[in-house]
């Protein structure tokens, strides 16, 4: 169906202009580090603005806090003691990388403007076992909103555009911002919970076309107590299948997320499926590769493809690269970063890569 | 609202000694039945504001009182809200002819019309009101009559229901326009084969801060679903509803006919969102709470039926004057005896400013509100 109008960009939050305090994220430290490096680069380097990226970081709790495993208390805790290390460095924006970090430091604040004598009591734990106080921020903003604040800068120094070299046409992308970015607090999110443009307004602004398909708001699959609990893990899969059969008639070349949690059940479940089903959701049995949207930004602005870390993902690039006419080299995928040449892993049955 | 207590007047505008002698002149005129209405003297105005039907109606009233009037209406034309409907429930007349009659009895000697004319702001004085027109204007009356009405609800901020986004999620209104066009389509331009409506748009609803009823909208969808049947007689029609509020004469009877002769299928469900589909339709979700079971459904047209807000000028003269009521409706003296009037003398409210009501009920409140302004004007 052919929109009328997006309305999706109508309503914007106040994103900080600089001086950053960031704070990484336990899944994208782990499963695509590359994203994080890729965003502190593009901001250091591309934007010249200053983020801090300390040691001494902990967990948020998010997933924890989500699955009523950690009591309320802890959470204000951890946020307060990570609020500490902004404050003693002498920062006032707040830059948590993983969507759900977002959710937790916009919820426990919203929390503590409602009832501060449950901001005295984080105060007071925190002083009594750590001896540390700490301020609140002046701004939260999740790294999507700066990169998407910057998008048009960004543009200017790209050498890439979301659009197919083989075909001129716009690369159709999916996009995909997590339950924790917008749905608790829809006016934390630009342009809101149902139509939300982080995204669609970098896909838009660097050439590509935004898929929107009838699931498109619908659970990418990683409920943490569909994942967590081991017999639940069935829902998991089926969300994560509900989404794909929806998008697949668009043929999208590839799907860019916000949340850690979405972009690695979205890219592991199509091989999950595979083998369960023996499905795949592209023409050719590749599948739709998933990234990030520091990936995005990073393969547009000429960053290596394997530097950035896409062979980490389940669904292979090599084909988007093509269309995108990125070079990369064949021979570099799997070299680690003191150059020793990793054996490659071995390949699914049913996806191809 | 300002209060002036020595107030200050151009030469157009009486004293309050000139507006009492010519309140007593009216009444002798008014008297006078044989009198022509070119022979009135200066005529003691009483000012409308909103030219609905509730204001139509009562200037109408006054006017056979030989009260004249001066009626303001901020938009192009009069009756605006009636005449965007086709036909009205219960029995299916035509609302674009009810608009003409009443629209045709403004014409009128002691009825002053101003189009395009909004009222800024509202100065009590002792023993009358001076309201200031967009054009800055003052008219002094003893008398004014609110009725500046209601607005439809902007279906915009449901957004989940993607109105303004998806071509084939329409409002109630635009339905309308497709029935008396007897071109009620897909966005696709081809007849539709399924249709649904959905109640409650903007109404008993707490995201949109609306708690109220806007009462009109269950017998609407019904009525409507009826005209697409009796149009399109193999399109299947579904009502989505929170609970069927069929409170008026013949309503009830209307709801069994939607199912008994025209198949209508009513759901017991709201939807929690729309989304295109890759063939150009409208896909949404509900739960069939009748059934406990959730539901996912594909239609050629979403039709949200849209409740009634408070207009802008009801709103904003509402918080002028000290009227204002829940919602941004304004607020009549009492309920029952008094819902014509304010707590200010000569300060008379009509129709949905006060609240949502039906054609009828507004036009009986225009009435009402009428009489009570003679009766206020003769004591």
């Amino acid at each position: 169906m052919t929109t009328k109008k997006h309305y999706w960009n109508e309503y914007q939050k106040e994103i900080a202009d600089d001086k950053y305090f960031y704070e990484r994220s336990c899944i994208r430290q782990t499963f695509f580090p590359g994203s994080e490096t890729a965003f502190l680069r593009i901001l250091k380097e591309e934007l010249g603005k200053d983020i801090l990226d300390v040691e001494n970081q902990h967990t948020c709790t998010g997933i924890g806090f989500y699955s009523d495993i950690v009591p309320l208390e802890t959470t204000m805790t951890i946020v307060a003691r990570l609020f500490s290390l902004m404050t003693e460095a002498g920062y006032e924006n707040y830059v948590p990388s993983c969507v759900t970090s977002f959710g937790v430091f916009s919820e426990i604040v919203d929390l503590w403007e409602h009832q501060p004598d449950m901001l005295e009591k984080a105060r007071k734990i925190l002083f009594e076992t750590t001896g540390r106080t700490f301020e609140l921020p002046k701004n939260i903003a999740h790294p999507s909103d700066i990169i998407y604040k910057f998008r048009e800068e960004l543009k200017e120094k790209m050498r890439y555009r979301l659009v197919n070299r083989f075909t001129g046409r716009p690369l159709k992308v999916v996009e995909h911002i997590g339950c924790h970015y917008a749905k608790i607090f829809p006016d934390k999110g630009v342009g809101k919970a149902e139509f939300p443009h982080v995204l669609a307004g970098m896909i838009e602004s660097w050439g590509g076309e935004v898929v929107d398909y009838p699931e498109r708001r619908h659970c990418c699959g990683f409920g943490f107590r569909q994942y967590v609990v081991r017999a639940n893990r069935g829902y998991s899969v089926a969300n994560s299948k509900k989404k794909f059969e929806s998008m697949q008639p668009y043929e999208p070349d590839f799907i860019v997320t916000n949340c850690p949690g979405c972009t690695m059940f979205m890219d592991k479940w199509q091989y999950t499926i595979a083998e369960m089903e023996h499905k795949t959701y592209d023409k050719k049995g590749y599948g739709i590769p998933v990234l990030t949207y520091e990936e995005m930004a990073g393969l547009l602005l000429g960053y290596d493809p394997w530097e950035l870390g896409l062979q980490l993902h389940q669904v292979q690039s090599e084909r988007l690269l093509d269309k995108l006419g990125i070079h990369y080299d064949p021979n570099e995928k799997y070299k680690s970063v003191s150059g020793r040449i990793l054996p490659n892993p071995e390949k699914p049955q049913y996806l191809r890569v | 609202m300002k209060e002036r207590e020595k107030p200050v007047h151009g030469d157009d505008n009486p004293k309050p000694r000139e507006v009492k002698r010519r309140l007593k002149s009216t009444k002798r005129i008014s008297r006078r039945k044989r009198l022509e209405f070119e022979e009135v003297e200066l005529p003691l105005q009483v000012a409308i504001i909103g030219g609905g039907v509730a204001g139509m109606e009562a200037a109408s009233v006054l006017t056979e009182h030989r009260c004249p009037v001066i009626l303001f209406e901020a938009r192009p034309e009069l009756g605006v809200n009636v005449k965007n409907k086709y036909k009205i429930f219960p029995d299916f007349s035509d609302a674009g002819r009810l608009v003409e009659t009443m629209t045709k009895a403004m014409d009128h000697p002691l009825i002053t019309v101003n189009k395009d004319t909004e009222i800024v702001e509202i100065i009590r004085e002792p023993d009358a009101y001076t309201l200031l027109d967009n054009k800055g204007v003052p008219h002094t009356v003893p008398a004014v009559l609110l009725a500046s009405g209601y607005e439809p609800f902007d279906a915009k901020r449901k957004e989940e229901l993607g109105f303004g986004i998806y071509e084939g999620v329409i409002n109630s209104l635009q339905l309308e326009d497709m029935l008396r066009e007897h071109k009620v389509l897909n966005s696709l331009g081809e007849d539709p084969r399924r249709i649904v409506f959905l109640q409650c748009v903007g109404s008993r609803d707490e995201k949109v801060g609306n708690h109220y009823c806007s009462k009109i909208c269950c017998i609407t969808a019904v009525k409507q679903a009826i005209e697409v049947k009796r149009q399109l007689p193999d399109t299947e029609v579904y009502v989505f509803y929170m609970d069927l509020r069929l409170w008026g004469q013949g309503y009830e009877e209307l709801y069994r006919e939607a199912q008994e002769q025209y198949s209508v299928r009513f759901v017991r469900g709201r939807i929690s969102e729309a989304a295109s589909t890759f063939d150009g339709r409208v896909q949404i979700k509900s739960e069939d709470t009748l059934l406990g079971q959730p539901l996912k459904m594909v239609t050629d047209l979403l039709v949200l039926m849209i409740g009634m807000e408070a207009s802008p000028g009801t709103q904003k003269l509402g918080k002028t004057c000290g009227l204002e009521g829940p919602y941004g409706f304004v607020r009549s003296k009492s309920p029952h005896l008094e819902d014509n009037l304010s707590d200010k003398p000569g300060f008379f409210l009509a129709g949905t400013c006060k609240r949502p009501m039906h054609i009828a009920e507004a036009v009986n409140d225009g009435r009402a509100a009428a009489l009570e302004i003679i009766k206020y004007l003769r004591k």
